[in-house]
């Protein structure tokens, strides 16, 4: 069986070979309508890997000793064999950079080459979230202005102080996302950047903080203005707006943090969708490369041994099991999703009439668009996939000592399972729901956040700390308040810690 | 449309920076546990790198997140016997049941408390001696420039036949070959051209003549051009070589340690861990160290390494028999222009009280001139007697001399870093 159209499925890779197989993966991707950015493909070693671990998967990365920290971390894993690492880092820029490491074989290569360089920047280029929240084509010019800035406050500022200022800033960059504002435009060019930078500064000067000259109220009737007159959820950007006492260089390092975090929130809230999109279609590509004759069996058992390995999920009582692998979910969802479209059963036609034997490219292509997790689970599990992954639903109340059993896979469960797998992946649920709720401008310039519980769950024992990065901050008293289910208002800690007012 | 870069080579390590910012962020701790060490570790491997243990607390990176308690729903996988409405005791917590996307689970990483990994010998050294220097290094620079070392400068057209440089020497040659026959061999490819018109018309009388002359010049001008020589004693270069005034950095170090009946081997083994830290030291100062060993009782000798540390002699106990060879020695194997010479000294204080007043004379007159520095460290519970009192004396006017008292191993660092802490300029 001589086929011309026949890759070298030999399993050393060369530069030839990754780029044959790169243009007939291209081909086939385009077969699919796969839009992605250009692919900019790097091969690294394994230590480079890690480096680039460390640094969260950015190519270029200020310096700070957590990135240390995290590297030491995964040498030591690497080293002593508790970890592998990761096959592939893709970083969502245009041009889309890739990493392949050169230990991988062939197949593995061809893999990731499709994982990434296809599933993945398709999902980048095209997912809602990330057109809306990230800019793709500055976010490597960003991070270079970043590194050079961070660089030269160290060396007028001192290492220590801008240490200090950034693991303040860490410890805040969840609470440094606009959640529920849309951006008016997010393009960071850099000159648009200093020139709106100024404008801020200016701002800031006629802020109403400060404003500390004393005057007399006309009215005392008058009610006195809140300020925020909003709660704010977006505290890193409240305080570098508004701290009467940061430099202007401070204010800057805050806003590189606060963006670095914004452009990473997209990834975080569509895990699932974005591993699973990329799982599905190297795994939908290179069947195809082998059903057009380009690979052999030879490739497809290597490829699929590593791929059942990624699409694996432990039962709940395994002892491997750590939650659900958001690539076996995402995987069998596009799946399903295929299915319902081809081969649709009664039920499908039930549950998904909209989609039920429509055109499976299409509505992948939809989907992938306009979903996140938690919307994307909510409106695509279907009763089959909940049948073959035998999820159940266990309500967990700290009032009572068992767990409950609530919901499982039968016709009664799939609407709850469904709904709470998806608030699973909700990350307004999983992260803290904390706000600025009031500041004292003609006071003593006091902060007080705000804490709403989501279902009671009470926030985790970092308060003191994290009230000291607040303080550090804000420069002024911070205090953190939580509100009870019953409307009663409970002081959680203040910052500095005083005795009560004399 | 793709781009493939090879980046292997690359420099790999980008992440050493935040390594760096890591250590020194942590440097008290690191310190710490590198001074333990040098107490806590056997006296051979105190070189190797180290395995530092940070308490994991302190590394923490606090973020908002949510604690115990509370509802939550969680969907697993793999029901095979649960049914709606079932309670199940609650699993301990971290157990299978807990699942993943709760905010703590991430924060630590693995689930020890402490945090440990291993710093290179380098940065353990550096963190060792970090901000010592050796005393009086600035001398060296001044008087010190007795040693020669040979550089290569250039060449020469004098030299030894081994210093023959080949391509210098062929290239000269041909120069010269070119410049002696350019005009000839021009003048040759004339008269060749000349002759070939010739020698292509059909021969008559009128240019046989011609033809004759132009052969006769042709073989004269070709004797001309092979008389010049392939190579003639101009053309010879040399590589050369000229001697450069070389800073010593050498250093020689004596150990000197009383033997006699009142030190015991743990008095020697705190003795051994200063030597060792000393000699540390020193290495990373100085390219080449020797090291001498005189042990005394009340007489010296010059020993090896284990008779020093591990041999128990007794009697009595005379000082000055111990500086009176380390002076001969020192006079004979490591004149003071080549060697900077250090000195330690480690006793528990014994002497005999006649002998005193003669040590003190020979370190202030014979010994200190030529010393860099001469440590002495007392090692004993007890007060101090004569030869503490007359050193004593010797410090003030001595500034390359340093004694110090170590009472237990836990002293050693402290004692060490003192007598070589960074002196601001007195």
């Amino acid at each position: 069986m001589n086929n011309p159209n026949r890759l070298d499925d030999g399993s050393e890779w060369t530069f030839d070979k990754l780029d044959s197989y790169h243009d007939k993966i291209k081909a086939i991707a385009q077969r699919y309508r796969l839009d992605t950015y250009p692919n900019q493909i790097e091969i690294i070693t394994s230590e480079q890997m890690m480096d680039a671990y460390s640094s969260v998967g950015m190519p270029i990365g200020y310096s700070h000793w957590s990135y240390g920290k995290k590297f030491i971390q995964t040498q030591q894993g690497y080293h002593r064999g508790q970890m592998g690492l990761a096959y592939e880092i893709v970083i969502n820029s245009n041009p889309c950079i890739a990493y392949l490491m050169e230990e991988n074989s062939m197949t593995m290569q061809a893999l990731v080459i499709a994982h990434a360089c296809y599933g993945h920047n398709s999902f980048f280029k095209n997912n809602y979230l990330f057109t809306t929240w990230t800019d793709a084509d500055s976010i490597i010019d960003y991070l270079v202005f970043a590194k050079q800035f961070i660089a030269q406050c160290e060396e007028k500022h001192g290492i220590e102080a801008v240490e200090d200022l950034l693991d303040s800033c860490h410890a805040l960059m969840n609470l440094g996302v606009d959640r529920y504002k849309r951006p008016t435009k997010i393009s960071i060019h850099d000159e648009l950047m200093r020139q709106q930078e100024r404008e801020e500064y200016l701002q800031s000067q006629v802020n109403d903080l400060w404003r500390t000259v004393p005057k007399p109220a006309p009215d005392d009737a008058l009610i006195k203005q809140r300020f925020p007159s909003e709660p704010q959820e977006n505290i890193l950007y409240f305080i570098e707006k508004n701290a009467p006492l940061l430099l202007p260089w401070q204010r800057e390092v805050m806003r590189i943090v606060r963006k670095i975090s914004q452009y990473f929130y997209p990834q975080k809230q569509t895990q699932v969708m974005n591993e699973g999109w990329a799982t599905f279609w190297h795994y939908t590509i290179l069947n195809t490369l082998y059903d057009d004759g380009h690979v052999g069996e030879k490739f497809m058992l290597e490829f699929l041994h590593h791929h059942t390995n990624v699409v694996h999920q432990p039962a709940y009582n395994s002892p491997h099991y750590s939650g659900i692998n958001p690539y076996a979910l995402g995987f069998s969802m596009f799946i399903d999703i295929r299915r319902i479209c081809e081969d649709p059963t009664e039920e499908d036609y039930h549950w998904f009439p909209d989609i039920a034997g429509s055109d499976w490219l299409d509505t992948l292509h939809f989907a992938c668009k306009n979903f996140k997790d938690e919307s994307f689970i909510s409106q695509y599990l279907s009763p089959h996939l909940i049948r073959k992954m035998k999820l159940f639903s266990v309500t967990d109340d700290s009032d009572n000592d068992f767990v409950l059993v609530d919901s499982i896979h039968n016709e009664t469960g799939y609407r709850a399972i469904r709904e709470n797998l998806a608030n699973q992946y909700n990350l307004s649920n999983l992260e803290p729901n904390i706000q600025i709720y009031d500041v004292q401008v003609d006071g003593d310039r006091s902060m007080t956040l705000r804490y709403y519980p989501h279902q009671s769950v009470p926030l985790g024992d970092s308060i003191e700390q994290m009230l000291k990065h607040l303080y550090r901050v804000w420069g002024f008293e911070v205090k953190l308040e939580q509100k009870n289910t019953d409307g009663e208002i409970e002081t959680l800690a203040t910052c500095p810690t005083r005795a009560k007012k004399s | 449309m793709a781009h493939f870069i090879d980046r292997r080579l690359n420099g790999k390590n980008k992440s050493s920076v935040n390594r760096q910012r890591f250590i020194r962020r942590n440097k008290a701790q690191i310190k710490r546990s590198v001074s333990d060490a040098v107490t806590d570790r056997s006296v051979t491997d105190i070189d190797t790198g180290e395995q530092i243990t940070i308490p994991r607390k302190d590394l923490h990176e606090p973020f908002f997140h949510q604690g115990q308690g509370g509802v939550r729903e969680r969907v697993h996988p793999g029901n095979d016997k649960f049914q709606r409405g079932d309670k199940i005791e609650r699993p301990k917590s971290g157990g299978a049941g807990d699942g993943s996307g709760e905010g703590q689970a991430s924060d630590t990483g693995e689930g020890s408390d402490e945090f440990s990994f291993e710093i290179s010998r380098d940065e353990y050294l550096d963190l060792l001696f970090e901000d010592l220097e050796l005393p009086n290094l600035e001398k060296k620079e001044t008087t010190n420039i007795e040693d020669c070392k040979i550089v290569r400068a250039g060449y020469s057209s004098v030299g030894l036949p081994n210093n023959i440089n080949i391509i210098r020497s062929l290239r000269k040659s041909q120069a010269r070959r070119i410049a002696l026959c350019a005009s000839k061999r021009r003048e040759l490819r004339v008269l060749e051209q000349r002759l070939s018109e010739l020698l292509a018309l059909s021969p008559n009388e009128t240019n046989a003549l011609e033809i004759t002359q132009l052969e006769i010049d042709i073989s004269a001008l070709k004797k001309h051009i092979e008389r010049v020589p392939f190579i003639d004693d101009f053309d010879l270069q040399f590589n050369n070589y000229i001697k450069q005034p070389n800073p010593s950095s050498q250093a020689v170090m004596f150990c000197l340690m009383d033997v006699s009946g009142s030190m015991d081997q743990a008095t020697k083994d705190i003795a051994k861990r200063f030597y060792i830290l000393l000699y540390l030291f020193l290495s990373r100062n100085y390219q080449k160290i020797e090291v001498v060993y005189i042990r005394h009782h009340t007489q010296a000798k010059e020993v090896d390494e284990q008779e020093f540390f591990y041999s128990q002699e007794t009697g009595g106990t005379i000082v000055s028999s111990a500086l009176k060879l380390m002076h001969s020695i020192q006079q004979s194997r490591y004149p003071a222009q080549q060697w900077n010479v250090y000195a330690a000294q480690a006793s528990d204080g014994d002497n005999w009280s006649d002998d005193t007043p003669l040590c003190h004379q020979l370190l202030q007159q014979q010994i200190l001139p030529n010393m860099r520095y001469f440590s002495y460290i007392e090692i004993t519970n007890h007060s101090h007697q004569s030869l503490w009192d007359a050193y004593e004396k010797l410090t003030k006017t001595q500034p390359a001399f340093a004694i110090k008292h170590i009472k237990e191993v836990s002293d050693i660092y402290p004692v060490f870093r003192a007598l070589f802490s960074k002196k601001t300029a007195r």
